[in-house]
């Protein structure tokens, strides 16, 4: 490969400047003139059928433009994954937790829409609720969408081998059960939409999202216009991790009452709405049995999983299936039975959320396999290497597996943490712990599949590039616009990208199951090729030579040969006009990933993702025995992804995701009351400030994916699999007492230090 | 009702007419457009909407502006001086603080008053002033290592 000169530097962020200044504009931050603000009225109840709602006195406050419930709007049911819609954007007959859309209204000024919400009657019957999932999937549970009458929305049942004999032929079986806890995405900035209609009922959505173009699908359905009277366009986003997939009443009554008054409509939530009536990553119920030849290989494991969805599908069958094929890496599981639910209750809905599905599981795997190594008197981390998957091995699941640093990132990982001096050899109170696990490098995500890109060069040697990618702050238009930059061989700053407008830019899946650089990143690879090769053949053309005999590079066009014989990239531009080709020169790439989707695979084999990547974490804990607080001292994250296209930004990645780990491990849980939630606050939620982070070590691990570009895969999500496992090996390591569900808070600490002491 | 407040905001005395019971964030945000102050919770924990009041940190949202009157607040937009960046600005742009952006400004204005304070603070003297900025992107990790470069505490 020729040398690189802008893929592989840590360069800023394009639009750090802005947001350093102030300048970045969010959802929230745009207005226009005449502009209306909503509000949305939502349920008090957990479970009820609406019999009326009055908007008779909301329409009478002053500034008060409009008002709607749910029989005003079309009724037409969307969802992120198209066969398990199951949501309207208004509640419609039923609510079905404390927070459903009842109503909206759209005023002057905020205090009059929300005085207006005060004013709205509504008359309720309530109806028997039911909180926990294991209850919801018993006969004669209260049933909470009549179409599915035993509350499980989506359920897979997958084997790999034969787990029975598997289970028959194995020297010992271990069996247990985890719970996880609801989590909260805490983006810094609410969720925003502001709406516009033209002259020609054309709706342009300014919305605080990860995929404009799955929102403006289900927009489009939900107001029941056609997609092409619909635009969304992606200002800067302050944060997503999965909370901004779908679609919110939020943008449905932006665009609806944009529509109804003619006016700029916005609605912003605030923080409650974000803690209750968005989306959370899902508990789950976690059954695990696993059989264990003597010499440490895993010969087989069972799952039984039953997550709590809430009252609405989101993800659903999409997050489960994540659950179980991810269960098949890092290591080699030949045989497996999975069998996950995901199940209805009367709670705030689940949703995606960094690890989709998958840090639930690898909890469990990971807490467990340290059961098994001091069961069976091996080191945790040697039964890991035992077991750990390689690249090229076939796949009982089919997963085409092309590049794994798993086995290296366990031993760097080990050796950061001093994992040989300090296992088992600390004293009371400090302890190591390690983890592992794998993620995919883009989901392929129901219908919009491809990635398409545009590079235009233009008549002053500037590039423009169009990409459909969201940035939602990881910084995904520097590290495509880096790709482009490498192969015309241009600086950084030449390359200007106009990102995420479903008018203008071709589409794209969006921020999604971590595939972006990987796959918006091929797609403007290949584009800016295919506009490099339009060029060179007119300089060829003029040269007298062959396109494959030129370069470009610092902004000049020359022969390899020899470099003294060629343009600047500005006289090229000019060869290329003059010889009366078209202006500006235009490359399009398209990029497929080779992958089935996901839901496919419950039926038939095939791969999951086009590259995955590996990691472990490894942790050091401290626990105060009196006050039972966990201080995590350190933190390693060895992450095998691919090549990193701009490793500042990779740390950024892998640093934030381990402090999140770290909170769901001791601090964070969305605690809800027969379906009210508690903590809907920052101060009474919890997550890390600066004085808890440990120090991190973030070791890169390097294997060039042949899929990726550059060699580049997925950085960041996978990072926050297995933080929580490595933190609960060290607290085992530091006071010997083994936590099986999330978070480890103090009162856990000390109720079990205490029981220990007295058996 | 509406009053008249006469406030200075980036070094610019202004009379505004709002209503009286606005907070200082709504008046920035949506009488004078200054948007850079951010809106994350509007409680007073996440500690985005923070700007300088005659040199110290406050939270916007908990202050009301008529409150905030005959003194100097300063916001992200006046931060640079004649268009140049302050070292926190460069420093956080350059280290790598800023993902998504949401927190920065109210960071970048708690790390600057407070080294005023504290010209050259211990690691842990950054993070327990930042403590009351949340931000779920970075970790923290590159926004302390940011605050103790421009402190010329680099480790």
């Amino acid at each position: 490969m020729r040398e690189l000169n802008i893929v592989g530097k840590r360069a800023p962020m394009l639009d750090a400047w802005e947001k350093a200044t102030g300048k970045a504009k969010y959802t929230d931050d745009l207005s226009f003139p005449g502009m209306l603000f909503g509000k949305i009225l939502r349920s008090p109840l957990p479970h009820a059928k609406i019999l009326r709602v009055d908007l008779t006195e909301a329409l009478k406050v002053p500034g008060v433009k409009d008002a709607i419930s749910g029989k005003d709007i079309p009724k037409k049911k969307y969802g992120i994954v198209p066969k398990a819609k199951d949501e309207y954007a208004l509640a419609i007959e039923k609510v079905r937790y404390i927070g459903d859309e009842v109503a909206a209204v759209v005023a002057t000024s905020i205090e009059a829409a929300e005085e207006a919400i005060s004013k709205i009657r509504v008359e309720y019957e309530a109806l028997p609720a039911v909180f926990d999932p294991l209850e919801a999937m018993k006969p004669g549970a209260p049933i909470i969408h009549e179409e599915v009458p035993d509350n499980i929305s989506a359920t897979i049942r997958k084997e790999f081998g034969n787990v029975a004999k598997a289970f028959e032929e194995s020297d010992f079986l271990f069996e247990d059960n985890f719970e996880t806890q609801p989590v909260n995405h805490c983006p810094m900035e609410p969720q925003a939409a502001l709406a516009m209609v033209d002259h020609q009922g054309k709706v342009t959505l300014w919305s605080s999202t990860q995929i404009p173009f799955f929102l403006r699908r289900n927009l489009a359905t939900t107001l029941d216009i056609p997609e092409s009277k619909v635009r969304i366009i992606k200002p800067k986003v302050g944060g997503g991790f999965g909370q901004k997939i779908d679609l919110y009443a939020k943008d449905f009554c932006a665009a609806f009452f944009a529509m109804r008054t003619g006016r700029p409509v916005k609605f912003v939530y605030d923080r409650e709405e974000v803690f209750t009536c968005t989306r959370q990553r899902h508990p789950m119920h976690i059954y695990l049995k696993t059989g264990m030849k003597k010499d440490g290989t895993i010969l087989a494991q069972q799952f039984r999983v039953v997550a709590d969805g809430g009252a609405y599908n989101s993800t659903a069958p999409l997050m489960i299936t994540l659950a179980c094929f991810f269960i098949m890496l890092p290591y080699r599981i030949e045989n497996l039975l999975f069998e996950g639910y995901h199940v209805y209750t009367n709670k705030p809905v689940g949703g995606a959320m960094r690890g989709h599905g998958i840090p639930q599981v690898r909890f469990a795997v990971e807490t467990q396999l340290d059961v098994i190594a001091e069961k069976i008197g091996i080191d945790p981390l040697e039964l890991r290497l035992k077991n750990a998957f390689q690249a090229g091995e076939p796949h009982p699941a089919k997963l085409l597996v092309q590049s794994c640093g798993f086995s290296e990132t366990l031993k760097k990982a080990a050796e950061a943490i001093a994992w040989k001096e300090k296992r088992g050899k600390l004293p009371f109170g400090r302890g190591v712990g390690l983890a592992g696990a794998s993620f995919p490098s883009g989901v392929s995500n129901m219908s919009h599949i491809s990635s398409g890109a545009i590079v235009k060069i233009e008549r002053d040697g500037s590039v423009t590039l169009l990409t459909g990618a969201a940035d939602i702050g990881q910084g995904a238009e520097t590290v495509i616009s880096q790709i482009v930059a490498e192969e015309l061989g241009m600086q950084l700053e030449d390359i200007r990208i106009t990102a995420a407008d479903t008018e203008i830019t071709p589409l794209d899946p969006g921020t999604f199951g971590s595939g972006v650089t990987l796959r918006a990143g091929n797609a403007a690879r290949m584009a800016a090729q295919s506009a490099r090769e339009k060029l060179l053949e007119a300089i060829a053309e003029k040269m007298e030579v062959t396109p494959g005999e030129l370069e470009i590079k610092n902004r000049r066009v020359f022969l390899k040969e020899n470099p003294e014989r060629g343009f600047s990239f500005e006289e090229a531009i000019k060869i290329y006009q003059y010889s009366d080709r078209p202006m500006p020169i235009i490359g399009r790439g398209s990029y497929f990933p080779p992958a089935k989707e996901p839901t496919t695979l419950l039926r038939e084999d095939g791969n999951f993702s086009p590259a995955y990547s590996f990691m472990t974490q490894a942790a050091e804990v401290e626990v105060d025995p009196k006050t039972g607080r966990v201080k995590v001292l350190k933190m390693v994250t060895a992450h095998d992804c691919g090549r990193a296209i701009n490793p500042m930004l990779v740390e950024g990645q892998l640093e934030g995701s381990v402090v999140g780990g770290m909170g769901q491990a001791l601090y964070e849980n969305v605690v809800t009351e027969r379906g009210q939630v508690l903590n809907p606050s920052f101060l009474d939620y919890g997550i890390p400030t600066a004085m808890e982070i440990p120090s991190i070590v973030s070791v890169e691990v390097e294997t060039n994916d042949p899929e990726g570009p550059y060699g580049a895969k997925e950085s960041g999500e996978g990072t926050q699999l297995s933080p929580a496992p490595a933190i609960i090996n060290a607290i085992y390591d530091a006071i010997g007492v083994r936590f099986k569900d999330l978070p480890v808070t103090p009162d856990k600490v000390l109720e079990a230090l205490e029981k220990k002491s007295s058996s | 009702m509406k009053r008249i407040l006469k406030l200075n905001v980036n070094g610019e005395d202004l009379e505004i007419l709002v209503e009286a019971h606005k907070t200082l964030l709504e008046v920035l945000r949506e009488d004078l457009g200054l948007t850079g102050t951010k809106r994350g919770c509007d409680l007073g924990t996440c500690g985005a909407c923070t700007v300088l009041i005659d040199g110290k940190p406050w939270l916007s949202c908990l202050t009301l502006a008529a409150a905030v009157q005959g003194k100097k607040i300063i916001t992200i937009e006046g931060l640079a001086e004649d268009g140049k960046l302050h070292p926190l600005q460069s420093s956080f742009i350059e280290k790598g603080a800023i993902q998504c952006g949401f927190c920065t400004p109210g960071m970048i204005l708690t790390a600057k008053a407070f080294l005023e304070e504290i010209p050259h603070p211990s690691e842990e003297e950054v993070k327990k002033a930042i403590s009351g900025n949340l931000c779920r992107c970075t970790g923290y990790i590159k926004i302390i290592e940011a605050i103790l470069s421009v402190s010329g505490r680099e480790e």
